[in-house]
């Protein structure tokens, strides 16, 4: 069932709702391997929505549902058999705001996901915890302190231990939303060189306020209005010669 | 891989999952579980056991057939009237204070202090009353209402603190740019436009101290009789209700069945009354 | 974000800040100066109401204190007839139903708040959250009987012949089965306080953001395992800071204890057998002392429960500001 050659990720008609509200309008959408997605549009317009749908995060908010087909490795996420607990672990997530673990330590809070899903040899769980600690960037500046609390490390790095922690249980997509929003400019830098270096082994979609952040880190981006994917193509064609006049607008500032 | 769980560990993992939240689920039934039988019998022996007579007449002896409690829901309406009188002007005045002036450490220590306060257990501050009044003047109105208004206080404190909070700051601008003085602000401006909110409050006290027995076993005491004096000692529903339960005369226990199904349509009357009225009050500011 | 407007719906609504009003100089006016020191002396009239209290129960028990010494404290013997005079069967029976009371209330509050605060859905959380919170505002003298004419016959009729067919080895559960003694008294107390515990872990559990709910269901966990590392384990200082103020209310339970526990002052190893709480033996006997130096002794054993309670207390509302202020600003 290896389809190394095709799409890692198909969106097929997606529509989200809150209740009577529609979040996301028929979206398709296709990503390839080791790319990096941007997302990109106007606050409300339905992207973070979006990414919650393809790890089923979204069908978590009450009154919240969703329809459509999204493919991960050929495979239907929203199957009848699917569980969304194993779709998870292979699309992780970075959110907004750093959240790493209250009462955990930098290890522990690496190491979690792998005890979720049943790594517990303790060789391999250190192994994997300083591999995705090193992907991170975070290796030298906690490799002494791995016992104190993830809590103590500061916004910039708790988000790298968040990344970490996705890494860790090595999920073929990430998925992150607006990963920089609550972080200063070094910080911020430092995450964005992270992604352009994962995507040798993984697939990033990634949201984001900032247009300058889209153009530097993506391959592809998307332009997301009033809840419909209105442009996809590649980073640099639509950033320079858009074919949507609503792109063109948003791009240019005249309104977002 | 594929995305169902196959895996024994995942299988084992979802079973876990089903069973913890069955747990949860179970406990949360089984903490609900009391109200029902609590209420389902005070209901039902209560209903069985009040008549006519109970509100209206006074106690008989024990061992004689009949009798009321006219004279112990006559006393808790007396004490809960004083207690009144004294707990919410001071509870009030406390509650402003700390939201109007209350800043900084002394602040919090004083909040610090109410909140001890309510949890101090109410048959101490029956002891506290015990000696500070009935050593005195002897078991009374008077003590029994104190020790009713010491428990208010704080209730009445925090309550009038948090709703004056929720007054936006322009309100206080407005009115002193009109040139008002600061006490006259919040006595003409501020107090009347939470007024919904402080009575819940009080009402929320009230409903606290009608219920409360402990803190007038030894203050207010109780009697057969409608007392005539304040410095004399005065019964009340829950000394009744005590006192009848525990005296093993059958008529007496049903009176005291009788009695708590009053106390309870009380106390829930006061808390319903006034959350549907809080309710209500919120639905309106939300659509204006 | 469509996001923002869902997360609001399940958002507690902003606390107000510590103090909604502006310092400023206060004001020359004549009434308001008067206002002020109103005001002012209302508040610090509090707190002198409770050094008053510690101070004057302080001077009643003085004499047994004299009489005694520390040794009140440690003597099981409390003689009326002979005049010796020792709190600590009391202490026993109040710290034993204390114990079985949230012993039996914890699992069934924690169960609770996760049930109305993580799993039900709104039309039924509601309505189960009153019943609860209603628990709380049925007055004790109720719970008393109930507890005296309900709950202490199907203890002796059901549950102790259980208790002591399955578990009679214990010590535990042997002696006379009469209903009423320590064991209903454990139970009736954790019925009352429920509603303590759970309303406070519940307000913890609300304060905790949702990204920690969500990062661990990103991270592949089931529902369980959510809860466990981003509700229980985050909140667990919240969740012991309620208990220990569930604890503090126990403690201090006088009329539902005094009609269950059976009102005897000894140390019985057996959860079947009668006790004597401190709350309970102020009720019973104080309006009925015989002399003074009973009087100041069980003024003493009241002290003793002032003073226990303000610490518990003290404590309580220690850790639960604490976790105020871990979540303070960080939104959700």
């Amino acid at each position: 069932m290896t389809s190394s050659t095709g799409p890692i990720l198909t969106v097929e008609n997606l529509n989200a709702y809150f209740g009577d509200f529609h979040a996301v309008k028929g979206v398709n959408l296709e990503v390839q391997r080791n790319e990096v997605v941007s997302l990109i549009g106007p606050s409300g317009c339905g992207k973070s929505t979006f990414i919650r749908c393809l790890n089923r995060l979204h069908e978590e908010v009450p009154s919240a549902n969703c329809e459509g087909r999204v493919l991960i490795e050929g495979q239907n996420i929203y199957a009848e058999n699917a569980d969304p607990v194993v779709v998870r672990r292979k699309v992780g997530m970075v959110f907004q705001k750093p959240n790493p673990f209250p009462g955990l330590s930098i290890f522990e809070n690496v190491a979690l996901g792998l005890k979720l899903a049943g790594i517990t040899k303790k060789s391999v769980v250190t192994e994997i915890v300083e591999w995705s600690l090193r992907k991170s960037a975070l290796w030298d500046e906690v490799k002494d302190s791995l016992s104190s609390p993830g809590l103590s490390l500061s916004g910039g790095q708790q988000q790298r231990l968040c990344l970490a922690r996705t890494l860790a249980v090595k999920p073929p997509v990430i998925l992150m939303d607006e990963p920089t929003s609550a972080l200063d400019p070094i910080s911020t830098a430092k995450i964005e060189e992270l992604v352009m270096e994962l995507k040798q082994e993984v697939t990033v979609v990634i949201v984001t306020h900032n247009m300058q952040q889209a153009s530097r880190i993506s391959d592809k981006t998307a332009f997301f209005l009033m809840g419909e994917l209105m442009e996809f193509d590649e980073t640099s064609a639509l950033f320079t010669n858009p074919k949507n006049l609503k792109t063109e607008q948003y791009i240019t500032g005249r309104f977002g | 891989m594929g995305l169902q769980a196959t895996s024994f560990q995942d299988r084992k993992r979802k079973a876990i999952n089903i069973a913890a939240l069955g747990a949860v689920l179970g406990l949360a039934f089984l903490a609900a579980v009391p109200f029902v039988l609590v209420s389902g019998y005070i209901l039902v022996k209560g209903i069985g056991s009040v008549d006519w007579a109970f509100f209206t007449e006074l106690p008989k002896g024990p061992g004689e057939t009949g009798g009321g409690m006219a004279n112990a829901m006559a006393g808790t309406g007396v004490l809960v009237t004083m207690a009144c009188l004294l707990g919410i002007p001071w509870g009030m005045a406390t509650g402003i204070y700390l939201s109007e002036y209350g800043h900084g450490k002394t602040a919090s220590i004083l909040r610090f202090t109410v909140d001890l306060l309510t949890s101090v257990p109410s048959i101490i501050v029956g002891i506290f009353v015990y000696g500070l009044i009935v050593v005195h003047i002897g078991y009374s109105s008077y003590a029994g209402a104190a020790a009713l208004a010491i428990i208010m206080l704080p209730i009445v404190a925090r309550s009038t603190e948090e709703i004056m909070k929720l007054i936006p700051n322009s309100v206080r601008e407005a009115g002193l740019a009109l040139g008002l003085p600061r006490w006259k602000v919040i006595l003409r401006i501020l107090v009347p436009g939470c007024m919904g909110g402080l009575v819940t409050g009080f009402m929320l006290a009230i409903a606290r101290v009608a219920g409360e027995t402990a803190p007038l076993l030894f203050t207010a005491f109780g009697n057969q009789f409608y007392s005539t004096s304040l410095d004399q000692p005065i019964a009340s529903l829950p000394v009744q209700i005590y006192n009848f339960a525990k005296s093993g005369f059958p008529d007496l226990v049903r009176q005291s069945w009788a009695g708590a199904l009053v106390l309870v349509g009380l106390v829930f009357f006061l808390n319903f009354g006034t959350r549907s009225l809080l309710y209500l009050k919120n639905r309106k500011e939300i659509k204006s | 974000m469509q996001l923002e407007v869902a997360e609001k719906l399940t958002v507690k609504q902003a606390k107000p800040k510590a103090s909604s009003a502006p310092r400023r100089k206060l004001d020359i006016h004549f009434g308001d100066r008067v206002f002020y020191y109103i005001l002012k002396a209302s508040a610090w009239g509090v707190v002198g109401l409770l050094l008053l209290m510690v101070g004057l129960l302080l001077d009643m028990s003085w004499p047994a204190f004299v009489e005694f010494g520390p040794k009140f404290l440690i003597n099981p013997e409390w003689n009326p007839w002979t005049g010796e005079f020792g709190a600590l069967s009391f202490v026993y029976g109040t710290v034993v139903s204390s114990l079985i009371a949230v012993a039996l209330a914890l699992p069934v509050s924690v169960g609770v708040a996760l049930f109305l605060n993580e799993l039900a859905p709104t039309w039924l959380a509601r309505p189960v959250g009153f019943f609860v919170e209603m628990l709380a505002a049925i007055p004790s003298i109720v719970y008393g009987m109930w507890g005296l004419f309900v709950l202490a016959p199907f203890l002796r009729n059901y549950l102790q012949p259980f208790l002591h067919e399955t578990l009679g080895f214990l010590p535990l559960f042997q002696g006379p089965m009469l209903g009423y003694g320590m064991l209903a008294a454990g139970i009736i107390l954790a019925v009352m306080i429920t509603p303590t515990i759970a309303s406070i872990s519940r307000e913890v559990f609300k304060a905790i953001p949702l990204g920690y709910r969500e990062a661990a269901l990103g991270l592949g966990a089931t529902r369980w395992e959510m809860l466990k590392i981003a509700v229980l384990k985050t909140g667990a200082s919240g969740i012991i800071g309620a208990t220990i103020l569930g604890l503090g209310r126990a403690l201090g339970e006088t009329m539902a204890v005094t009609l269950v526990i059976g009102n005897k002052a000894h140390i019985s190893a057996s959860l079947f057998d009668t006790a004597q709480t401190m709350a309970s033996v102020l009720a019973n006997e104080y309006a009925e002392a015989d002399s003074d130096l009973q009087l100041a002794a069980l003024t003493a054993v009241g002290l003793t429960l002032f003073i226990v309670s303000l610490f518990i207390n003290s404590i309580a509302r220690y850790v639960v500001w604490q976790v105020d202020k871990k979540y303070a600003g960080m939104g959700r």
